[in-house]
């Protein structure tokens, strides 16, 4: 009788398979394909593409850029976001409208906030350079030398997704019971020592899972690049995904540009699963 | 009374031919040209019940001449036709999945020519009918080649593209900037025929303003963001060097070896030079994609640019503030051309000038369609001689001469409304790339994409300064070697003798 409950799973079941476990295992098998322009199709080569990834120096060069500009977009996303929910957890005024102005980058599609980053930076037509220009720093070479495309890339992605943090931490801050803080004030602390002691500390466990939301969605960084440097100048701001989307849809090396993706899925949960524990470990005190 | 019964006779037919005689010209036309694929003979065709889908490029370029003509054919032979819009970055891949996994999904294709290699097996041929219209007879003989692979043409063309130079005739006559140039380099101010010149040009009118327009102005705009046909521009620049008159069998490989040849010294001079002129760019010149390119000579900020019709047609805008101040020109050519047969630089005295026939849509029927009957006709219709004019003088369509008359310059004055001095510089330069003896063509063969790719990636990484000329291109040589072995030499070698065939002939 009580085997009929596992009917009740079934649905769900078929979904999965359906949706992430075929496309995976497929995948997997073309991985070991030689599908490309000229050979349709899933004849078996065993592991030459993954050999041939091995070799490959421009996907290792992306990875190891992409780890940069993930850390680095993604820690200052969290400083900025948890500072801007810091600014309108309180009485402000106009507060609301505050709240509803932080959120507008995140709720715009990347592709159309790229084509607009890639106007303002626009080093002949855009505005940014005259402005720079009026206040005396001069112009910057946005997208056409090497390291100022990166911040530009940067820029965009810490413009775009900043707003989520301040969402999950403004919501976390607006949780948080009141008592801690009448106690920090009882015992004299300034706002420094409340925020250090109590605040953050109180926020580890959100804190967490936003990094890690946004280092998995930061690490498949895909659209800004290619609207806005197409991966240029040279390679410089190459990421994993785009050169994934270079050899699979551009040069059509389906076989190829799968063994790309699974051992970059593979890399990103070891690495995310072992920065995870980290995070816990050093945030969330109930778990150190 | 004679003369009474001939006038009542001659108004009777005159009459009685106007009524019968459909009007057209509520299609944008200016008149139907009669024959095999005309406004008349398509609306005589009766489809009604039938289903064509075509699959082509987003609007505006290519795309909006597709559903415009598409809306049309539906009109007159009471067909259903479904046009699909896509994305350049996703054309190739929306049309190679079905033909690889032989689904069935379009009777029509509009496509970037240059692909050719990789979907030729899946063509239909165009049937001897089409071939002897009126419309297709006309296409120039460089265009016909395009179409045709083994001896079969399986191409429908609709648009003609090559590159050429572009620059400000105002400029270039003016006698302060002739003093100017002089005054700088010791030599009358020419339109460059090298890209020695070209750069040296270049370099004299960076940065400053030579139009008087209160806003600097630059040397040259190129196409030098990497996968945005970057290139395109890049091969413009090297094929003098390289592509020498009298050696044949090859500019990309040596046809019989299969050895690639863009690590040798032909290919590098042009890359140390293409690197070099990033100097006289405007700023952000560097990362410029053909959009940019566009905008910069055609919105007048740049003296001199080459790539295809798109930045000269900007130029001629109504609106323009340079309309009537550009002329056009060949490619500039090279007075040093490596020799592969000696292993020696060349030298001649009248520059080895290239033509560069790049690029350029082109359309075909699936030949697993059950309407290639429909399909046929639509592509007939689509670039008849009537549409074809009308698509001509409308800039974003993208469709570009190629048939003979194409190239009259009182077509450009009478209809366009420009100067005899460009219309002449305009319909005379593409005159000549078309009649060029020496002439390059695109890499046609299977795998085009990912040759393209790997060749725009090495000249990227020398441009960004992650390589020198030689380092990026010996890295190309030895990627497209492992291509070529991957594909299967024999094939890529089978199509690219196609390609050798044309530039050889």
């Amino acid at each position: 009788m009580y085997r009929q409950k596992y009917l009740f799973l079934l649905p769900g079941l078929l979904v999965l398979v359906a949706i992430i476990l075929f496309p995976l295992l497929f995948t997997i098998r073309v991985s070991f394909s030689s599908w490309d322009v000229y050979n349709p199709g899933l004849n078996w080569v065993g592991g030459e593409n993954y050999g041939r990834l091995w070799e490959d120096a421009r996907y290792w060069e992306a990875l190891l850029r992409l780890t940069g500009l993930t850390v680095g977009t993604v820690l200052l996303q969290y400083t900025l976001g948890f500072a801007l929910a810091l600014l309108v957890w309180r009485e402000v005024v106009a507060r609301r409208l505050f709240r509803v102005l932080f959120l507008i980058p995140m709720m715009t599609t990347p592709v159309v906030m790229s084509v607009l980053w890639r106007t303002i930076f626009h080093e002949s037509l855009g505005p940014l350079n005259p402005i720079l220009e009026g206040i005396g720093i001069g112009a910057v070479p946005w997208l056409s030398q090497s390291t100022w495309s990166f911040i530009a890339v940067m820029i965009v992605e810490i413009w775009q997704w900043t707003p989520f943090m301040f969402l999950l931490l403004l919501a976390g801050l607006l949780s948080l019971p009141n008592e801690p803080f009448l106690a920090a004030k009882i015992d004299g602390a300034g706002p420094i020592r409340t925020f250090l002691s109590v605040t953050f500390p109180m926020l580890g466990a959100i804190s967490v899972g936003a990094i890690l939301i946004r280092l998995i969605e930061a690490s498949k960084i895909m659209e800004t690049v290619y609207v806005l440097t197409s991966g240029g100048p040279g390679t410089s701001t190459e990421t994993s995904s785009y050169y994934i989307y270079i050899r699979g849809m551009r040069d059509f090396q389906i076989g190829y540009s799968a063994a790309l993706s699974l051992t970059y899925l593979i890399i990103m949960i070891v690495t995310l699963t072992i920065v995870a524990k980290l995070l816990v470990r050093a945030l969330v005190r109930d778990q150190a | 009374m004679n003369r009474t019964l001939c006038v009542a006779l001659t108004t009777t037919a005159l009459t009685a031919g106007a009524v019968n005689a459909q009007d057209y010209t509520k299609y944008g036309i200016k008149a139907d040209v009669p024959g095999a694929c005309s406004f008349e003979a398509i609306d005589a065709k009766d489809y009604t019940g039938r289903t064509l889908n075509i699959i082509t490029h987003a609007i505006p370029v290519i795309g909006e001449p597709t559903a415009l003509h598409a809306t049309q054919f539906q009109e007159l032979t009471g067909a259903t036709v479904n046009v699909v819009h896509v994305p350049f970055g996703d054309l190739f891949q929306r049309i190679m999945i079905p033909f690889q996994t032989q689904q069935q999904a379009y009777d029509v294709l509009f496509y970037a020519s240059l692909w050719l290699g990789d979907f030729n097996p899946f063509f239909a041929e165009v049937p001897a009918a089409y071939q002897e219209t009126s419309g297709m007879k006309s296409v120039t003989e460089t265009y016909r080649g395009i179409a045709t692979v083994g001896g079969k043409m399986v191409q429908y063309t609709m648009d003609g593209d090559r590159h050429y130079l572009k620059y400000r005739s105002d400029v270039f006559s003016n006698p302060e900037m002739q003093a100017k140039f002089k005054e700088a380099t010791g030599r009358d101010l020419t339109v460059p025929a090298t890209w020695e010149e070209y750069n040296e040009v270049a370099a004299v009118f960076n940065n400053f303003d030579f139009d008087g327009d209160g806003a600097p102005n630059f040397g040259t705009a190129e196409v030098t963001k990497r996968d945005d046909l970057m290139f395109s521009a890049f091969i413009s620049r090297v094929a003098p060097y390289a592509k020498h008159p009298d050696v044949k069998g090859g500019f990309f490989f040596d046809l019989e070896t299969m050895t690639p040849l863009v690590n040798s010294p032909g290919w590098v001079r042009g890359l140390e030079l293409f690197v070099a002129a990033q100097a006289s760019m405007p700023p952000g010149g560097t990362s410029f994609g053909l959009g940019d390119e566009i905008f910069s000579f055609g919105g007048g900020q740049t003296l001199m640019s080459y790539s295809w019709d798109d930045a000269f047609v900007q130029a001629m805008q109504p609106d323009s503030p340079i309309r009537n101040k550009v002329a056009a020109a060949p490619l500039p050519g090279a007075k040093e051309v490596w020799n592969r047969t000696t292993n020696a630089w060349d030298t001649f005295e009248t520059p080895n000038q290239v033509s560069y026939v790049t690029w350029g849509w082109s359309s075909a029927v699936a030949a697993a369609s059950p309407n290639q009957d429909m399909a046929f006709d639509y592509l007939c219709f689509f670039s008849n001689e009537a549409n074809t004019l009308a698509d001509l003088q409308i800039g974003r369509f993208g469709v570009n001469p190629y048939r003979a008359e194409h190239f009259d310059a009182a077509f450009y004055q009478t209809e366009m409304g420009w100067d005899a001095n460009v219309a002449t510089t305009y319909a005379d330069t593409l005159k000549s790339v078309d009649t060029a003896q020496n002439q390059v063509f695109d890499l046609r063969v299977p795998g085009v994409g990912e040759f393209m790719s790997s060749l725009a990636a090495g000249v990227a990484r020398a441009q960004a300064g992650e390589a020198t000329a030689q380092e990026a291109l010996d890295g190309v040589a030895a990627e497209w070697t492992a291509i070529v072995e991957r594909i299967g030499k024999d094939r890529v070698q089978a199509a690219y003798a196609n390609v050798v065939a044309l530039e050889d002939k």
